[in-house]
C-alpha cells in the first residue's frame, strides 16, 4: 500500500503553537465508559446480586436456558445495531423473523440448504427493498420499515391461510439439529448467535464498511463529501438487517420444530430497547455491538428474574425493562453533556 | 492602491513568464436549482501551482462552482477540464480520485469519530488480514497533524477539540491524499490569528509543491497576501478575472457588489431618509459585545429618530451584532443598555420587553409562520400584552390589525388571508407590522428589503423614514449599499467582527463607505495612527484607506462623533 501520508514538509517546522492538545479529562473518560460499557457493568452487577438471592437463578441450567432464548433476538439486535449506528431504523426485522421461520419449515422438506437459504434470500429481498427506497428514493426508514413490517407480515399470514397452516420441520433432520443441538450444554443457536456477534464486532470496527457507517451516522452530508460510497452502505446495512432477522427466524423455527405465526410481533421494539440500553446512539454515529450483546442479556436476564419471582406476573418484565430504557436514554443524554464539556 | 499596500500582495515566484498550463478549468458553466439560475455561463481557469482567490457576496455562486469543480453538483451546460481534458465528476470521490481535494467551510468532517478516522475515512491503512491498522493509523495521523502545529491525541472524538484544530484536521484529510488541486472555502472563518499563520505556512508549501489552491474568503487582507489571481463572481455570472496585484481594493469591492466606483461617485443624493432630528440622548448603547470567532468588542449606541446604517461585507458580524443586541445571540461578554438601564440577562424575551424587536435577516426561516392569517402573524408577539389572564380580546386584535395593515399598506384580500399567499414585501411588512405593535423603542432592521420587488421596497424604505422621524431608533443592515447610503443617517462599518469605523455626515455616501469596506486591516503589531479620542477598546482598526483612484473629492475620512466609539482619523 503506498503511504497515504505525504505529510507537506514544512520549511519551518511549526512551533507549538497550538495548545489545543488537552488529554481528556478523569470525568470524560468515566462519562465515555459508562456511556461503552454501562450495561455490562449494570449486568454484572444484576446476575450477581441474583445469583445470591434466588437460588435457582445461578444454576447451569438456568444460564444455558437464558443463553437460547437471547440467542434469537440478539441476532436480530446485531442488525438493528448497525442499522441504529447509521442513524437509520428497522421496523421490519419482528415480521421479517417470522416469515424467516415459516420459510425455513416450509423449506426444510427440501433438506437442510433449503432451510436455510430461502429464508435468507426473501429475507435479504425486503432488507435490499427496505435499503433502496430509503438510500436511493430518500424515504424515511421509519416509514419504509413500517411498510415492510406489514407487507412482511402479510405475505407470512397468505403463506399459512391466515395461521390455519402450519409447516413442521421435520423430526431428526439436519435442520432441526441446528436449533436443538448442544455444545457443552449450550444450544447451537447460542455459539451462532456469539460467532455472528465476533465477526459483526471485527466488521464495525476494523473494516472501512464499519467506519463508513460511523460516518454516515455522524454527518451524512460530510460522509458525502468525503467521498464515501453514503447511499451503498446505506442499502448494505439494510440487506444485513434483513438477513440477520430471517437467519435469527430459520434458527428459531429449527429450535421450535415449526414455523409460528404468531410470534415476532413487537420484537423490533425488543431490539432497539437492547441497541440502546447497549450505548448505542439513536441518532446514529456511536455505538457498538458488544454493548448491544449486553443489552440483550440484561433483558432476557430481568425477564427470567421477574419469572423467577414467580408471584409476579410475566408481563412486568416489559414494564421494568421500559423502566430501564427510559434511565439509560436520560443517562446518555446527560453522559453526552458531560462529555462535550 | 496605497504604496503601503503593494508590500503585502507579493506576488508568488511563477506568476511571471509564461503562464504555467491549466489543471482544473469550468468552461462556461451553468446550473440551476428549480429554475433559479445560480451559475451563469462561469469560466475559470485553475493554472498549476497558482492561488487563485475566488470571491463575491452572498447568492453570488462561489458554492455552487465549487461544488461543481468538487462533484458534488454536476453542471447543467458547460463542461469542466481536468489537465486540458473534459472530465464528469459523478460524485465527490471521482473529483478526489482525480486530485481535486475540498475544504468546506462547515459540514466537513464526522464530530463523534476519532481525529485519526476522520483523517483516514474511505482510505484506512490495512494490516494483513485487510484490516484497518489502528496502530499504522494513529501514528500517521499523529505525524501529519505535527505538520501543522497539533498535537492533539488522535485518538479522541474531532467534538472535544477546538473549532480551529478541527479545521487543521480536515485541512490534513485534503492535502493528505495526493492532490493537485485543494479547494479552501473560508478556510480561516473559525481560525484564531496564530492558526491562520500556520495555514499559510502550509498553503506556502502547498504552493511550492505546485498544487493550485482556490481560495474562497471574504478576508482583503487574506486575499491580498496570499493569492495571485482572483475571479470575481456576482448573480450567479463571472464579472472578472485577473491578476490581483494592481487591482484594487475599493474596485474589487465594487464589482463583489456591482457598484462602479465612477458611477458611485457621480451619483447623486436620492432622497430615501436624509438627516432626522435625532436627540442627542442615546436610546440603546451596547458596549463591547464579544464572541468567540464572530464579535469582538463591538460597541454602539442608537439614538431615538435616527437611522444608523450597520455596513460590512459577508461575514463581518452585521447580523450577529443585531442578535446580539436582541439577546438572541449568546455573548461572552458585553452589555446593552436601554434608555440607560443595562438588561441584566439577555435574551429574546428580555429584549422584547425592554422594547428592542429585531425584523430577521431570514424572513422564511424566523419570521413568518406561513400557514397562519395575516391577522395572527401580527399579533404573535404581542400575544402577552393583549392577554388577559390569557385570554385574548379579538375585538382588540382586529383593532391593532386593522390600524397596522391600513398605515404600512399592506395589500391582503383581508386580516384573514393566509400569510404565505402574500408578495413577499407584504410578507414583510406583516412582520414589521408584528414588532411594531409592541411599540418598540428600537427596531433593528437586518436586511429589510432583500427578496422583495422595486415597489415594495421603496414602501418599506419609505416606512423605515417615517418610522424614524416618529421618533424610533432603527438599526438598519443592507447588502445594498445604495439603501444604506441613502436610508442611513450615521454609518457604523463592521470588519472580522469588529467595529472599524464610523461615517457620519457627509461621509455617508456610497464611495467612502466602499473605501472603508475593502479597507485593509493592519497587523496587529503595525503602530495605529493616533487615537482621536479616548474610546473603548472595541473601536476596531483605523479605517486607512487606500483612496479609490480617479478624481475624487472626498478624502475617504472617519468622524468621531461625540458619544460614539472613537475611529482614528487618517490625515492625508
Amino acid at each position: 500500500m503506498k503511504s497515504l501520508t505525504t505529510a507537506p514538509n514544512l520549511p519551518a517546522p511549526p512551533r507549538p503553537t497550538q495548545a489545543t492538545a488537552p488529554s481528556a479529562t478523569g470525568r470524560e473518560r468515566f462519562a465515555s465508559l459508562l456511556q461503552r460499557h454501562g450495561a455490562f457493568a449494570v449486568l454484572v452487577a444484576l446476575v450477581l446480586v441474583s445469583t445470591f438471592v434466588f437460588p435457582s437463578f445461578g444454576t447451569l441450567d438456568n444460564a444455558q436456558n437464558v443463553a437460547v432464548q437471547a440467542s434469537f433476538i440478539a441476532v436480530v439486535a446485531l442488525g438493528m445495531t448497525l442499522v441504529i449506528i447509521t442513524g437509520g431504523i428497522d421496523l421490519s426485522v419482528g415480521s421479517v423473523f417470522a416469515l424467516g421461520g415459516v420459510l425455513a419449515a416450509w423449506a426444510s422438506q427440501y433438506g437442510f440448504w433449503a432451510a436455510l437459504l430461502l429464508p435468507l434470500v426473501v429475507c435479504g429481498a425486503i432488507g435490499t427493498l427496505n435499503g433502496l427506497l430509503i438510500a436511493r428514493a430518500g424515504m424515511a426508514p421509519f416509514i419504509v420499515t413500517l411498510a415492510t413490517l406489514l407487507g412482511a407480515r402479510g405475505l407470512l399470514l397468505a403463506l399459512t391461510h391466515e395461521g390455519a397452516t402450519t409447516y413442521l420441520v421435520p423430526r431428526d433432520s439436519a435442520f432441526a439439529e441446528l436449533g436443538q443441538g448442544t455444545v457443552g450444554g449450550f444450544g447451537y443457536p447460542v455459539l451462532v448467535a456469539l460467532a455472528l456477534f465476533a465477526v459483526g464486532g471485527v466488521v464495525l470496527q476494523r473494516t472501512s464498511f464499519g467506519q463508513s457507517l460511523f460516518a454516515v451516522g455522524g454527518s451524512a452530508d460530510a460522509a458525502t463529501l468525503m467521498g464515501l460510497p453514503v447511499a451503498r452502505t446505506r442499502v448494505l446495512v439494510y440487506l444485513v438487517s434483513g438477513l440477520l432477522a430471517g437467519f435469527a427466524g430459520a434458527l428459531n423455527a429449527a429450535r421450535l420444530s415449526s414455523g409460528v405465526t404468531i410470534i415476532g410481533s413487537g420484537m423490533e421494539l425488543d431490539a432497539i430497547a437492547a441497541v440502546v440500553i447497549g450505548g448505542t446512539l439513536l441518532t446514529g454515529g456511536a455505538g457498538s455491538v458488544s454493548g448491544t450483546l449486553w443489552g440483550v442479556l440484561l433483558l432476557a436476564v430481568i425477564q427470567n428474574l421477574i419469572n423467577q419471582i414467580g408471584s409476579l406476573n410475566s408481563s412486568y418484565q416489559s414494564v421494568v425493562s421500559g423502566g430501564f430504557l427510559i434511565v439509560v436514554v436520560v443517562a446518555q443524554r446527560y453522559l453526552a453533556r458531560a462529555r462535550r464539556t | 492602491m496605497a504604496p503601503s499596500e503593494a508590500a503585502i500582495a507579493t506576488p508568488h515566484p511563477g506568476a511571471d513568464g509564461a503562464a504555467p498550463p491549466a489543471v482544473l478549468e469550468a468552461v462556461g458553466v451553468g446550473k440551476r436549482f428549480a429554475g433559479v439560475v445560480a451559475l451563469d455561463d462561469v469560466s475559470l481557469t485553475l493554472r498549476r501551482g497558482e492561488i487563485h482567490a475566488l470571491v463575491g457576496e452572498n447568492g453570488a455562486g462561489k458554492s455552487t462552482l465549487i461544488k461543481v469543480l468538487t462533484g458534488v453538483h454536476r453542471p447543467d451546460s458547460g463542461e469542466l477540464r481536468l489537465g486540458g481534458e473534459p472530465v464528469s465528476f459523478a460524485r465527490p470521490h471521482e473529483a478526489q480520485q482525480a486530485g481535486v481535494s475540498t475544504i468546506y467551510q462547515e459540514v466537513n468532517l464526522v464530530p463523534m469519530m476519532s481525529v485519526a478516522r476522520n483523517i483516514f475515512l474511505g482510505r484506512e491503512p490495512r494490516n494483513r488480514l485487510r484490516l484497518i491498522d489502528f496502530p499504522r493509523m494513529h501514528r500517521e495521523a499523529a505525524d501529519l497533524l505535527a505538520d501543522f502545529g497539533v498535537t492533539a491525541d488522535v485518538r479522541r472524538p474531532l467534538n472535544t477539540l477546538g473549532v480551529g484544530t478541527q479545521q487543521m484536521v480536515a485541512l490534513a484529510r485534503a492535502v493528505s491524499v495526493q492532490a493537485r488541486v485543494v479547494v479552501m472555502d473560508e478556510p480561516t472563518s473559525a481560525l484564531e490569528p496564530r492558526e491562520v499563520e500556520t495555514l499559510f505556512r502550509v498553503i506556502e508549501d502547498l504552493h511550492s509543491r505546485d498544487i493550485a489552491i482556490l481560495y474562497v474568503s471574504h478576508r482583503m487582507d487574506e486575499l491580498y497576501r496570499i493569492c495571485e489571481r482572483v475571479t470575481v463572481l456576482r448573480d450567479g455570472r463571472l464579472v472578472h478575472t485577473g491578476d490581483l496585484a494592481g487591482l484594487d481594493r475599493t474596485q474589487l469591492v465594487s464589482m463583489m457588489l456591482g457598484r462602479e466606483v465612477s458611477e458611485v461617485r457621480r451619483h447623486g443624493v436620492t432622497r430615501f431618509g436624509g438627516a432626522h432630528d435625532a436627540a442627542r440622548e442615546p436610546v440603546l448603547t451596547a458596549e463591547g459585545l464579544s464572541r468567540r470567532h464572530l464579535l469582538d468588542e463591538v460597541s454602539l449606541h442608537l439614538r431615538p429618530g435616527e437611522v444608523l446604517g450597520l455596513g460590512g461585507l459577508l461575514g463581518s458580524g452585521r447580523t450577529e451584532t443585531a442578535k446580539a443586541l436582541a439577546g438572541a445571540l449568546p455573548l461572552d461578554s458585553g452589555t446593552v443598555s436601554v434608555g440607560g438601564r443595562e438588561l441584566r440577562r439577555l435574551s429574546p424575551a428580555a429584549a422584547i420587553r425592554a422594547g428592542i424587536s429585531l425584523l430577521s435577516e431570514d424572513r422564511k426561516a424566523e419570521g413568518i409562520v406561513p400557514g397562519l392569517s395575516v391577522r395572527e402573524n401580527i399579533v404573535l408577539a404581542a400575544m402577552p400584552r393583549l392577554s388577559r389572564s390569557g385570554i385574548v380580546s379579538r375585538k382588540q386584535q382586529d383593532r391593532i390589525v386593522e390600524i397596522f395593515m391600513e398605515r404600512l399598506r399592506i395589500k391582503a384580500s383581508g386580516p384573514e388571508q393566509k400569510v404565505e399567499e402574500l408578495s413577499g414585501g407584504n410578507q414583510q411588512k406583516v412582520l414589521l407590522a408584528r414588532w411594531l405593535c409592541l411599540e418598540p423603542k428600537v427596531l433593528l432592521l437586518d436586511e429589510p428589503t432583500r427578496g422583495i420587488d422595486v415597489g415594495a421596497k421603496a414602501e418599506v424604505q419609505a416606512l423605515i423614514d417615517e418610522l424614524a422621524q416618529e421618533g424610533l431608533a432603527v438599526l438598519l443592515i443592507s447588502s445594498d449599499v445604495e439603501e444604506l447610503v441613502e436610508g442611513a443617517d450615521r454609518l457604523v462599518v463592521l470588519r472580522g467582527g469588529a467595529v472599524a469605523g464610523e461615517l457620519a455626515g457627509d461621509l455617508v455616501n456610497e464611495a467612502d463607505l466602499l473605501d472603508a469596506l475593502a479597507a485593509h486591516t493592519p497587523e496587529p503589531s503595525a503602530p495605529a495612527s493616533e487615537p482621536a479620542a479616548s474610546g473603548p477598546p472595541a473601536s476596531g482598526p483605523p479605517t486607512s484607506g487606500p483612496s479609490a483612484p480617479g478624481p475624487s473629492a472626498s478624502e475617504p475620512r472617519v468622524d468621531a462623533p461625540p458619544s460614539a466609539p472613537h475611529t482614528d482619523k487618517e490625515q492625508p
